[in-house]
């Protein structure tokens, strides 16, 4: 089993490295490697013969650039095209020029109506709003107390009226209430529903024509599998939803659902809603999810900065340097600036799939690279040129006081530019890859 | 066919004759004899199979418009489209992957060129790889069944459901003590059935509410205690660790105790489902799986894949909201009403 998909697409891809431009053979194999990761995050599977015959239609014949190896340059499409599907950037709210705005949330039992309704409340009010809440869920036992338990929390005022009513009769009376009393963003919490239960999903049309709200949002819970499809066919029909909150975004599913929806219905994902806490809510940002679709952490976010930062020929240079051990301090120091340039190090090491579990616990310092480049900047430019030059102590003693530290500290660093050197030396005639000469934490 | 309730429950036999006579709720469900049986087939079987749902009818109408294009066992496209039809039925990539391959291998030996044929081995293949221990372990005095799952699964529903089908005396402990008005919703569940729920106020310690539980349910020579439990992501790992402590404190009170841990599985999740049971089951050895929500758009085929990797049984399904919805779980009749035809 491969994590990933670039780790998928580069063994698929193993051999074409350096080739120009993609070749049918190859892109055939690589689709199929997509098809297999798509499926395995839950992608609807019509959803995914149309997808990758779009990835298909692009690759071939892509130009290679020259900072991606060929298997990352499919990722890169694969994480367009995806990005593309899903909307591009968040969708910010909009508020009704005659208050109140009215939301109201449905979707499946169980998939998180009433936490997100009190989240959502929570996240409005931050944006200056009044937020109500308006309890008709009269099914669930226990649906309005929890409302207005969660109502009492976040200090927003519930609207109920118990489970007698009808749900429609509720809506109305609750939204007049909310407009009596000066509030400007009126939250309906709906019973969760199958759509098989046609019954209510008629009752859903009621409430949806009683209260006549500016957005209807279907509540998705990021689980979802192969169905999502009839699930938000369902809802459209019947709620005319025109936007989603992705919920429980905090576990580990690969949330391909997202998409089987957002491609079938053309309606956007809005919130993402993530943890126990009320406040863990926000607008959905679809380019983070391609990622996570894809299983990749958000290793695309890191190809972009190292395309970003990384002079392909400069690299190369770099390289033949390196592994001829005649690195420099001058070249570390250049290297060093760049991995800066591209963020703190502990975000860099998180987007790496698999490797921020590993990390949990050890704590990356920063300050370890604004030390070291402290004491290479006051070591003279000929001394960086000529690291032989700091055998000679009375120089280590000045580098140690120019830059705030021991002269034992500047000596374990020299110490292990040393060790990288000969380590490089002896690399350079097999194959592996450089290690920074710190460590941290 | 359709799997007894009475069946289902497993009790020591010096108890059995005591047990049967005071079980109403068994005699009422009872699936053995023949009109009730047929009852039953057209409710939730019935339900499953004929679908009601459009979406369910086309799913299986895909199903039975492939299987009766099938000719021979060497025709690739006809297995690439059992492939689709299974993937799409959430059963995933791998267990997909094995399925099919079995299904080749055994149509070619056999020389099966009829649909009606190789519907019959899938259902057969399918079915064998569904079975498992199915029966409710209720030999012990109290016995102690502990409901776990991720948020939003089904854990209090299926308990109040659940508790209705019981035989004897039930007692509930309402150690969700994290979500809004979870004891409350319990609660009502207690109403209803008639069983005492021990509770705490909210934000209580999940294990003191489980400690008092089981005291109670000793002191008072409770039949069947079910403890319900805050939903929690199976990725959490201090809530994991919670659930942990809650299992220990069961088990020093009462040692063999917990006999059941159920993990609800909602029938709509996608492969997902594989890395809960694992996780759950890892945790707190999960002797069971209920799938709930199975109703028209579900497939359920996490199920086959849950029992195909995971190798936890599926004790329970429940295909709606009603009480009369919760069923023992059968393999062959689960596999048909995947498979079977229409």
């Amino acid at each position: 089993m491969f994590d990933t998909l670039s780790e998928r697409l580069n063994t698929a891809l193993d051999g074409v490295r350096g080739s120009g431009t993609l070749t049918e053979d190859q892109v055939k194999k690589v689709t199929r490697e997509i098809r297999l990761a798509l499926l395995e995050a839950d992608v609807n599977y019509g959803v995914v013969k149309e997808f990758v015959s779009n990835v298909r239609e692009r690759a071939t014949g892509a130009e290679v650039s020259k900072a991606l190896s060929p298997g990352q340059q499919v990722v890169k499409i694969v994480n367009e095209e995806l990005a593309r599907l899903m909307g591009g950037s968040a969708h910010k709210l909009s508020f009704a020029s005659r208050p109140p705005t009215v939301v109201m949330l449905a979707g499946l039992n169980g998939h998180g109506k009433t936490t997100a309704a009190g989240k959502l409340a929570l996240f409005v009010r931050k944006l200056g709003k009044q937020p109500f809440m308006v309890a008709c869920d009269t099914y669930r036992p226990a649906a309005v107390e929890q409302l207005q338990q969660i109502g009492r929390e976040i200090n927003v005022p519930v609207y109920a009226e118990g489970v007698e009513p009808a749900p429609e009769e509720i809506a109305e009376r609750g939204i007049r209430a909310a407009r009596d009393g000066g509030y400007d963003f009126v939250i309906i919490d709906t019973a969760g529903r199958q759509v098989v239960d046609l019954e209510m999903m008629e009752e859903l049309k009621r409430v949806r024509k009683a209260a006549r709200p500016h957005s209807v949002l279907l509540v998705l819970d990021v689980v979802t599998g192969q169905n999502a499809v009839e699930v938000a066919q369902a809802f459209q029909e019947y709620a005319d939803f025109d936007g989603m909150i992705l919920t429980k975004l905090d576990g580990d599913a690969r949330g391909g659902a997202a998409l089987s929806v957002v491609s079938v219905t053309g309606r956007p994902i809005k919130f993402a809603s993530e943890g126990e806490k009320m406040s863990e809510f926000d607008y959905f940002y679809p380019d983070r999810m391609a990622g996570r679709i894809l299983g990749m952490g958000d290793v695309l976010t890191l190809i972009e900065k190292a395309e970003q930062q990384v002079d392909k020929a400069e690299a190369e240079k770099q390289g033949k340097k390196l592994m001829a051990g005649k690195l420099t301090f001058e070249d570390f120091l250049e290297q060093m600036q760049m991995v800066k340039r591209m963020g703190p190090l502990s975000g860099l090491l998180g987007m790496i799939p698999g490797l921020n579990k590993q990390l949990q616990g050890v704590e990356i310092d920063d300050r370890v690279l604004n030390r070291v480049e402290a004491m290479i900047t006051s070591m003279t430019p000929e001394e960086r040129r000529n690291p032989k030059l700091l055998q000679n102590q009375s120089r280590v003693r000045r580098i140690a006081r120019g830059s705030g530290s021991s002269p034992q500290e500047v000596q374990k660093l020299i110490k292990q530019f040393n060790q990288m050197q000969k380590m490089m030396r002896q690399m350079g005639k097999g194959r592996g890859m450089p290690r920074l000469p710190f460590r941290t934490g | 066919m359709a799997r007894s309730w009475r069946n289902f429950f497993k009790w020591g036999t010096e108890e059995e004759e005591r047990r049967e006579e005071g079980s109403v709720s068994t005699e009422e469900v009872s699936g053995d004899a023949g009109p009730e049986r047929v009852q039953e087939e057209a409710g939730w079987f019935g339900r499953l199979r004929r679908g009601l749902h459009k979406s369910r009818q086309a799913f299986v109408g895909q199903l039975n418009a492939a299987v009766s294009e099938f000719r021979d066992a060497e025709d690739e496209e006809f297995w690439e489209r059992i492939e689709e039809i299974l993937i799409s039925s959430d059963v995933g990539v791998n267990t997909t992957a094995k399925l099919v391959a079995e299904l080749e291998q055994r149509a070619l030996e056999r020389n099966i060129t009829s649909g009606r044929e190789l519907r019959e081995l899938m259902v057969d293949i399918t079915a064998r790889m569904l079975e498992g221990d199915v029966s409710l372990d209720l030999s012990h005095r109290p016995s102690v069944i502990l409901m776990v799952g991720v948020n939003g699964t089904g854990k209090t529903t299926t308990i109040g459901k659940l508790a209705r089908y019981l035989p004897g005396e039930v007692m509930f402990a309402a150690a969700d003590t994290f979500r809004a008005a979870a004891i409350e919703q319990l609660q009502l569940w207690g109403e209803r059935t008639g069983a005492p729920v021990i509770a705490r106020e909210r934000g209580a310690d999940a294990a003191a509410v489980v400690y008092d539980a089981v005291d109670a349910a000793r002191r008072e020579g409770t039949d069947v205690l079910i403890i319900d439990t805050a939903g929690r992501l199976h990725t959490k790992v201090n809530l994991m660790a919670e659930l942990e402590k809650v299992r220990r404190v069961i088990e020093r009170q009462m040692p063999g105790a917990p006999h059941e841990v159920l993990l609800t599985v909602d029938a709509t999740t996608g492969q997902n489902g594989l890395r809960q049971a694992r996780l759950f089951k890892e945790s707190v050895g999960v002797t069971g799986v209920v799938l709930t929500k199975l109703d028209g758009t579900a497939r359920g085929g996490i199920a086959l894949a849950i029992a195909d990797e995971v190798g936890v049984p599926i004790k329970l399904i429940s295909v709606g909201e009603k009480v009369e919805d919760l069923h023992p779980f059968d393999a062959r009749q689960f596999a048909e009403a995947l498979f079977g035809e229409l």
